[in-house]
């Protein structure tokens, strides 16, 4: 084996003092408040002069000192730059104005990603959340449901990249005249059909192949969710419904699906934004070939082809942005409309 | 909805919704499958046969090259070169022989027939692989003689593959720079955001609201917007200071920074969802916030704290797009999946190699998804019913 056990050991080092730096900063610096700013105390045990309100004054700012730093430098001001960045040219050193921008308006492989991105957001939040919701329903039903949901919630705990290895089996090709060891081609020809490419055909067919690999994904976290909404559906309303003689499929969408449309938006919403963000299946899958590319992975290509051209890069990182605009103004309202009820 | 199975005892929908459910479960489960098979399965085979023949005999076409003149020997006035097709302890046997050196199709003689050559020479291919090449001359070969068969291989399973990928691959040493990177990852932010969840939810402070509202905006904020100014930065800090750009240290801070807003969100959820009288009680008693965290809160916190620690090792675990950016591509820091991403652009046709180091990749997650999945849904549901 050519395990590097030095490695292993400095990993062991480095880890210990990272998480042990950071407990003795919150232990130390409490410790060095009470002390700094302690009680004037007499001898007789009095308490003459009270600093309790100096150390309730800065204490919290110990408490998230630490997280504001860190969202602030990993997330706030790179934000901020990259929308700085966008406007300069490939080092970063010349005001080049929209130039970036007109470059990827003009772009066709640029547009490409923009149209494949659309086709991304609708089709994989609808699928997921949908398929979610019939598994939800199914289960619920019958006594299999909690092993059916297990197995449809276990690609959750697999990465982008495992779930792409899965699929590029399953999508695999052999020649017509040969035996397939992918399994789509093989219930193809056992049909009689004649094997396919899948990953190569276009336009359209081999990205939904990919979005299938997200959809894959994600419908255990949408079933989940839903599966407790739909617990939550009061059953005198149910019971209600069967009496008047409504049937199942009436009570699911007049009477289920609108007690629990909150959580369907929060599980649309929260898909929406993985998939804005998906870059491993397509990285890993065809890597923008064959019309299959999205935004953030042609982001990651002007990061790095040729020396990488941070421009051009932060133009593509800040329209995935705007594109997230929307959603965070409505997470923020939504955030305040449930703190105004509390 | 009246009309019922009769042997089933059940309606026509219900029946129809168990179908369906079925239907939906193959289709989720038998990739992994398929997958998990073929990664036991020999790697010729794997090459030839869908996962789903891994039972039947595979028939496959092969070649074989007799000995040379050096390993005659001289039997009973003949002189014979002999050996085996096979290497030791193969299971393959031979269906039939012909083609190359022998005249005919390779499908025209049966195992242990002696075919007799146009030059007065004998071959002979039995079952079990072994080869007899005679001649009553001396033979002068200094190159072997090809001939071809059909081999009859059996199923086999083994081992093998993951031997393969965990040593000459090079994934055991992924593995572990997989670990380097999400311990340390997962238990920063939960005590970063442990803190900071505290403070918003009991702490009087200037701006506390306005802050939080920040934290929920950034939870929607994709981390692609910081990727650019962070290498940047990280490059000129590494310069700076004389210390490569891409280090542990580096990863570990940003899967902190990506991760706090949820981890923020979600511990602030449940620790401003304590009952306000203990935390009261406990002031008026004289503790101050920190004794009042770190003897009462913290420990009564812990299924919070699981349930984000679990979405924050999945997370990081997973992660492709921040180890390729911030660590290097060299043994000693690249993580399983850009490892199998590279396998899978240079080893795409070598399914032996790619099916068992997926495996090994979504082990550990699979196991720790499995364990601790009543943790992780409770945090699925903290964040996402709430308004439902």
């Amino acid at each position: 084996m050519d395990l590097n056990f030095e490695n292993v050991i400095n990993a062991v080092i480095a880890i210990v003092i990272g998480v042990g730096a950071l407990i003795i900063y919150f232990f130390g610096s409490n410790w060095l408040l009470d002390n700094i700013f302690r009680d004037v105390v007499r001898e007789d045990g009095h308490v003459e002069k009270s600093r309790e309100s100096i150390r309730e004054a800065i204490r919290p700012w110990l408490f998230v000192g630490p997280a504001i730093i860190l969202l602030g430098l990993y997330l706030v001001y790179p934000a901020i730059q990259t929308v700085i960045l966008s406007f300069f040219d490939e080092n970063g050193n010349e005001f080049v104005g929209l130039r970036n921008y007109q470059w990827a308006i003009n772009d066709g492989e640029f547009r490409q990603a923009v149209t494949n991105n659309i086709l991304w957001l609708v089709i994989v939040p609808a699928a997921s959340t949908a398929i979610g919701l019939l598994v939800a329903v199914l289960a619920d039903r019958v006594r299999w449901g909690n092993i059916a949901k297990s197995l449809v919630f276990t690609p959750m705990a697999i990465s982008f990249v495992g779930a792409s290895v899965i699929w590029k089996f399953v999508y695999d090709y052999r020649g017509p005249n040969n035996p397939q060891i992918g399994v789509l081609n093989g219930i193809v020809q056992a049909l009689g059909g004649e094997p396919q490419a899948w990953i190569t055909i276009t336009p359209f067919l081999n990205s939904f192949l990919l979005m299938i690999i997200l959809i894959w994904i994600q419908t255990g976290f949408a079933m989940v969710v839903l599966s407790a909404a739909l617990r939550g559906v009061p059953e005198e309303t149910l019971e209600a419904a069967r009496i008047d003689g409504a049937n199942e499929i009436r009570i699911f969408f007049n009477i289920m699906v609108p007690q629990i449309m909150g959580t369907i938006l929060v599980v649309w919403t929260t898909i929406t934004i993985t998939v804005l963000k998906v870059f491993d299946i397509v990285l890993a899958m065809t890597n923008g070939q064959w019309d299959t590319e999205v935004l953030a992975n042609y982001m990651y290509d002007w990061m790095f082809r040729g020396g990488g051209d941070f421009g051009r890069g932060s133009a593509i990182a800040s329209v995935i942005m705007i594109a997230v605009i929307p959603i965070l103004i409505w997470n923020v309202r939504r955030f305040q409309q449930e703190e105004a009820m509390r | 909805m009246s009309t019922r199975i009769p042997l089933l005892n059940m309606s026509i929908g219900a029946f129809l919704a168990r179908v369906l459910l079925l239907i939906i479960v193959v289709i989720w489960t038998v990739p992994t499958f398929g997958l998990l098979i073929s990664s036991f399965r020999d790697k010729d085979q794997l090459a030839i046969s869908g996962w789903w023949n891994a039972l039947q005999n595979v028939q496959e076409n092969q070649a074989g090259r007799t000995g040379v003149a050096t390993a005659q020997q001289e039997l009973d006035g003949q002189f014979v070169i002999s050996g085996n097709v096979f290497s030791e302890g193969s299971t393959q046997s031979v269906a039939s022989f012909g083609g190359g050196f022998v005249p005919g199709e390779i499908t025209d003689y049966e195992p242990g027939t002696v075919v007799e050559l146009e030059d007065g020479t004998t071959f002979r291919l039995d079952a079990d692989g072994t080869y007899e090449y005679a001649s009553t001359e001396p033979f002068e070969l200094d190159r072997g003689l090809r001939f071809f068969y059909v081999a009859n291989i059996p199923p086999y399973f083994s081992l093998d593959n993951y031997e393969e990928v965990l040593t000459s691959e090079g994934f055991a040493q992924s593995f572990i720079n997989t670990f380097t990177v999400t311990i340390p990852a997962t238990i920063i932010p939960i005590v970063v955001a442990a803190f900071a969840a505290y403070a918003f939810a009991w702490m009087e402070f200037p701006g506390r609201r306005f802050l939080f509202v920040i934290v929920v905006g950034l939870l929607v904020v994709p981390l692609q917007m910081s990727l650019i100014p962070l290498l940047r930065f990280y490059n000129t800090v590494g310069a700076t200071f004389d210390f490569a750009a891409k280090s542990y240290p580096g990863i570990w801070l940003a899967h902190t920074g990506f991760g706090l807003p949820l981890a923020v969100y979600l511990l602030r959820n449940y620790i401003g969802g304590l009952p306000r009288e203990l935390i009261e009680s406990a002031k008026i008693d004289g503790a101050s916030h920190f004794q009042i965290f770190t003897r009462l809160v913290l420990p009564l916190s812990v299924p919070a704290l699981a349930s984000f620690g679990i979405f924050q090792f999945l997370w990081v675990w997973n992660d492709l797009l921040v180890a390729l950016v911030f660590l290097g591509k060299q043994a000693d820091q690249i993580v399983m999946t850009s490892k199998l991403r590279e396998l899978l652009g240079s080893r795409g046709d070598n399914w032996e190699v790619l099916t068992s180091s997926a495996f090994v990749s979504i082990l550990v997650p699979l196991i720790v998804f499995y364990s601790l999945q009543r943790y992780f849904v409770r945090g699925l549901l903290a964040g996402s019913v709430k308004g439902g």
